[in-house]
C-alpha cells in the first residue's frame, strides 16, 4: 500500500477528493439552509438523482453543459416544489415526504432514460474541462489540487463561507435560523413562516439539483441508474455530523470524499485489498460520525416538526 | 380619559365553538384593564383578536375611535399593540438582543446589532429593567426571560400591552417586581391589558372585564365589587373553595406512611435534580409542595412513585425499604400517581375511558380471563366509576382526548384512587382546570386524606396550599429549603422559600 503515499499519487488522491467533493458538499450546504429552517427534507438523494438525470438528458440533447447546468437547477427547483407544498402547505410528516420522492424519482427517471434511449445506443456528452486559475494553480502541491479544478468546484466551496454568511450576518439569516427554533416567534410578527420555508427548501433543491448536475457533467459521460449511488443520504449525515454547522458540514464532506477517493485510486493501482472494503469505507465511517457526534447535538429544535398556529 | 382600543360586537368562532360573542370592551389611555375568567371563556381569543393574530367574524375594532382592521400581527404592531405570550415565544438558543431583532424588518438585510443595542439599552434604562443583552436566553431565569419578551414589544414601540397571564411562571417574588414594573409602564403612559386569572393580579387593575363562556358578564372597578362577587361573575355561582381543615386527625398524622431520606438523582445530562430530599408524610396527612416548576418536583413525583431511580438516598413505605424497585412494585404496594402533564402521562389519548381506567392494572384478574381482557367486566367497573366521579361523557368507549381537560382528569383520578391504598401522589393535579372542577378535586382528595391516606400535593397554587396542606414543603433547585406550618407562615415566607432561601429546620 506504500504506492499512495508517493507524492503525484497523493496529489491525486487530494485532488480527487476535491471534485469528489463537490457534488455532496452543494446537496449538504443547501440542505442545511433546509434544515435550519426547519424542514428536515429526507429527499435529497431523489433531488440530486432528478438533477443528475436532468442534466444528461439536456447535455445530450442540446450539446450544452451550461445549459444542463441550468437545467439540473431548475429541475431542483421542481422537485423541491413539491417538497415544500407536502411539507409546509399540507404539513405532512418531513420523513415520509422525502422517502416519497426518493422512491418517486428513482422509479420516474429510470422511466424516462429507457424511453430516451430506446432502440438506439445510448447517446453520451463531453463533460466539464478543468478551470485552472492563473498564478494560484502554480503553486507546487497545493495548486494542482486546489486551484486545477472545474469552475462548478470552485463555486461549491465558495458557497460555504457564503452561507455562513447569509445565516449568521443577515436579517435573513436570523429569521431563517428562528424558523428552525422557533417558528412562531416570526409568526407573532406578522412575517410568514411559510413564505420563507417554502424559499429555504426551494434554495437547498436548487443546490441539490446542481450537485447532482455536477456528478453527472463533471464525473461522467453517461447517465446510470441510480446514479448518484447515496450521495444525497451522505450529505445528510453530513449535515448531521458537522452538528448544522457550515464549517462543520465542509469537515464532514471532505472526510467522505477523501475516503471515496482513496478507495477509486486503490482499485487503480490494483492494491491487494478488496477494493469493496474501500468503497465502503464513506459509509462506514458516517455511522461511526453520527454514533459519535449526537451528544452534543446543535440540532435545530423545531427541525422536522410541521408547524400549526 | 381617552379611549384607545375598543370592540364592538366582536365576534370569534372556532370549528363547533363560540370563542367570543358579541364582546364590547373597552380600553383607556393609561389604564391596567384585566380581561378576568375561567380557562376556555374566551380571554386568549380575544386578546389574539386584538393583536391581529386571529381575524373575527363579526363586529368591529377601534382604534383612537377610528375604524381599523387587522389582518395580520404587523398591523397590530404597527397601530403600537404589543403582546406577551403566556408560553413565551423565545429562540432559547438566540441572545436577549438577536431574540429581539428578529422579525422586525427595520435594518435591509443587514442584522444592524449595535443600532438595536442601544436602543434596547436605553428602554432597559427608561423601564428599569435590567438585563444582559448578550447573554443567551437559555441561560436566563424564567423572570428574566419574561422581560425579554415584555422589551420585544417596547422595542416594537408598543403603546398598547397586552399581557397573557404573565405571573403563571414566575415566583411570587418575581411577580412583585413584574407588578411594580407594570405600574411603572403605566405612569409613563402605557395601557396595559392584563390577562389573568389570580384574584390578587385582578384587584390590582383599574377596571376588570369578566369573560364568561365567550361573553362579556360585566365591567367593573375592583374597589367596588368583593373578589366573592367578581368569583360569581366569574363562574356564574358560588365557589366554595375554602375547605374545613378539621385537621382531622393529629394522632393518626404521626404514623409515618412515607419516609424519604437523603434522596438524590441525577438527569442523563448529569444535572442535578433532587439534593438530598428528606420527607416524611403520616396517615390521614396532606403535605403540600410548593415551588416554581422545573426546581425537581417531577423527579419527585417519578422517584416516589417508581418510575425513575434516585442514585441516591432511601424510600421507605409503611416500613419497608422500596427504593430502586420498579414502578410496578410500588403501585402493588398501594401508591397511586396523578402527574402534573394529564394527556401526555396520565392518559392515553386514543384510547377509550374504560381502557384508560385500567391503564397499568390491564393484567390485574379483575380485568382478565385467562390471556384475554375481560371487556364486558372492564366495561361495568368503568360505568361504575364514570357515575362515581361524575365524568361527562356519551359512553365508556369515548377517546379520552375527546373529553373535557377536567373530565380526562377525573379519569385519571378514578383509576388511582380505585388502585391505591396508601400514599397518593398529586403532581399539579388541578392545573388549567375550571373552578368548579378544582372544587371537585379538591374534595375528593380531602376525602382520601380521611380514609387514611398519606398524600403528597404539589401545586402552583399558593393559596390552595395553604388552605389544604398539613404541611407544606418547599422545593426550589431540587432541595427542600423547609417546611412550614400553613396556620403559622406566609405567602412571603413560602416565597423566599420558593427562591431559594434556606429555612433552618425548624419542625
Amino acid at each position: 500500500m506504500g504506492e499512495l503515499f508517493q507524492e503525484a499519487i497523493l496529489v491525486s488522491i487530494l485532488a480527487g477528493m476535491i471534485r469528489i467533493a463537490t457534488p455532496i458538499l452543494f446537496a449538504a450546504i443547501g440542505e442545511l439552509v433546509t434544515q435550519r429552517a426547519g424542514i428536515w427534507n429526507m429527499g435529497v438523494e431523489g433531488t440530486m438523482l432528478m438533477g443528475a438525470f436532468t442534466a444528461y438528458f439536456i447535455a445530450t440533447a442540446t450539446g450544452s453543459v451550461w445549459l444542463a447546468v441550468l437545467a439540473a437547477m431548475i429541475a431542483g427547483a421542481l422537485v423541491g416544489l413539491i417538497i415544500a407544498f407536502m411539507t409546509v402547505t399540507m404539513r405532512v410528516d418531513h420523513f415520509i415526504t422525502g422517502l416519497g420522492i426518493n422512491l418517486l424519482v428513482a422509479g420516474l427517471t429510470l422511466y424516462w432514460f429507457r424511453m430516451y434511449i430506446k432502440g438506439r445506443a445510448q447517446p453520451t456528452f463531453d463533460g466539464f474541462d478543468n478551470v485552472a486559475i492563473p498564478g494560484l494553480s502554480a503553486i507546487p502541491f497545493i495548486g494542482e489540487i486546489l486551484f486545477d479544478q472545474r469552475l462548478l468546484t470552485y463555486m461549491a466551496f465558495a458557497a460555504v463561507p457564503a452561507v455562513w454568511y447569509l445565516l449568521y450576518r443577515t436579517r435573513w439569516g436570523l429569521e431563517l435560523r428562528c424558523l428552525g427554533e422557533n417558528p412562531k416567534a416570526l409568526d407573532i410578527k406578522g412575517l410568514s413562516v411559510s413564505a420563507r420555508q417554502y424559499a429555504a427548501v426551494l434554495f437547498g433543491s436548487v443546490m441539490t439539483g446542481l450537485g447532482g448536475g455536477f456528478l453527472m457533467l463533471g464525473f461522467s459521460d453517461r447517465f446510470l441508474a441510480d446514479i448518484t449511488a447515496g450521495r444525497g443520504w451522505l450529505a445528510i449525515v453530513a449535515l448531521i455530523a458537522g452538528n448544522w454547522m457550515p464549517r462543520g458540514v465542509l469537515a464532514a464532506v471532505l472526510v467522505f470524499a477523501l475516503l471515496e477517493s482513496v478507495a477509486t485510486h486503490v482499485q487503480v493501482l490494483g492494491i491487494d485489498v478488496p477494493h469493496q472494503i474501500f468503497l465502503a469505507l464513506p459509509y462506514l465511517a458516517s455511522i461511526l460520525l453520527l454514533m459519535g457526534l449526537r451528544r452534543q447535538s446543535r440540532q435545530p429544535q423545531r427541525l422536522g416538526i410541521p408547524y400549526f398556529r | 380619559m381617552t379611549t384607545i382600543l375598543r370592540t364592538v360586537n366582536l365576534t370569534k368562532r372556532f370549528p363547533g365553538v363560540i370563542a367570543n360573542e358579541d364582546v364590547n370592551f373597552d380600553l383607556q389611555k393609561g389604564e391596567i384593564h384585566c380581561l378576568f375568567g375561567e380557562n376556555g371563556a374566551g380571554k386568549s381569543t380575544l386578546s389574539s383578536c386584538l393583536f391581529g393574530f386571529y381575524q373575527p367574524e363579526g363586529g368591529s375594532l377601534e382604534l383612537n375611535g377610528e375604524p381599523v382592521k387587522f389582518r395580520s400581527p404587523r398591523d397590530a404592531i404597527h397601530a403600537g399593540i404589543g403582546m406577551v405570550h403566556q408560553h413565551f415565544v423565545l429562540v432559547p438558543d438566540f441572545t436577549v438582543l438577536e431574540n429581539i431583532v428578529v422579525g422586525t424588518h427595520e435594518h435591509g438585510w443587514q442584522l444592524g446589532l449595535d443600532e438595536a443595542r442601544k436602543r434596547v439599552a436605553s428602554l432597559c434604562r427608561e423601564y428599569e429593567i435590567d438585563l444582559e443583552p448578550d447573554a443567551l436566553v437559555r441561560d436566563l431565569a424564567v423572570g428574566q426571560q419574561q422581560w425579554v419578551e415584555i422589551l420585544k414589544a417596547l422595542y416594537l414601540g408598543a403603546k398598547v400591552l397586552i399581557l397573557d397571564e404573565p405571573s403563571a411562571v414566575l415566583t411570587p417574588e418575581e411577580s412583585i417586581r413584574l407588578f411594580r414594573i407594570i405600574s411603572h409602564m403605566k405612569e409613563l403612559g402605557l395601557s396595559i391589558i392584563l390577562i389573568s386569572h389570580k384574584m390578587v393580579e385582578v384587584m390590582q387593575s383599574d377596571r376588570v372585564t369578566v369573560l364568561r363562556k365567550g361573553k362579556v358578564v360585566g365591567t367593573v372597578c375592583p374597589d367596588e365589587v368583593t373578589p366573592k362577587e367578581l368569583t360569581r361573575m366569574m363562574v356564574g355561582r358560588d365557589i366554595e373553595l375554602r375547605v374545613v381543615r378539621d385537621r382531622s386527625n393529629k394522632e393518626a398524622a404521626k404514623e409515618p406512611v412515607l419516609v424519604v431520606g437523603g434522596l438524590s438523582y441525577r438527569d442523563t445530562r448529569d444535572n442535578l435534580m433532587l439534593d438530598q430530599v428528606t420527607l416524611t408524610i403520616g396517615r390521614g396527612e396532606i403535605l403540600g409542595l410548593a415551588g416554581v416548576s422545573g426546581n425537581g418536583q417531577k423527579e419527585l413525583f417519578e422517584v416516589l412513585s417508581g418510575i425513575i431511580v434516585p442514585g441516591s438516598g432511601n424510600v421507605t413505605l409503611a416500613g419497608e425499604r422500596i427504593e430502586g424497585l420498579p414502578s410496578r412494585h410500588y403501585m402493588d404496594r398501594g401508591v397511586g400517581l396523578v402527574p402534573d402533564d394529564r394527556f401526555r402521562e396520565g392518559l392515553i389519548p386514543e384510547f377509550g375511558i374504560q381502557e384508560n381506567m385500567i391503564l397499568g392494572w390491564q393484567r390485574h384478574d379483575d380485568y382478565t380471563q385467562g390471556p384475554f381482557l375481560n371487556h364486558k367486566q372492564i366495561g361495568t367497573i368503568a360505568e361504575g366509576l364514570i357515575d362515581e366521579f361524575r365524568i361527562k361523557a356519551p359512553s365508556a368507549d369515548t377517546p379520552v382526548n375527546h373529553l373535557s381537560g377536567g373530565n380526562a382528569q377525573k379519569v385519571i383520578l378514578a383509576r388511582e384512587f380505585v388502585h391505591s391504598n396508601k400514599l397518593l401522589l398529586a403532581n399539579q393535579p388541578t392545573r388549567g382546570l375550571d373552578l368548579g372542577v378544582i372544587e371537585y378535586v379538591y374534595k375528593q382528595i380531602i376525602a382520601k386524606r380521611d380514609e387514611g391516606y398519606a398524600v403528597l400535593l404539589a401545586s402552583e397554587e399558593l393559596e390552595d396550599l395553604l388552605n389544604l396542606s398539613d404541611r407544606i414543603a418547599v422545593i426550589s433547585g431540587g432541595r427542600i429549603t423547609g417546611v412550614v406550618d400553613p396556620e403559622n407562615t406566609s405567602i412571603e415566607e413560602i416565597g423566599l422559600l420558593m427562591a431559594g432561601e434556606r429555612k433552618e429546620a425548624a419542625e
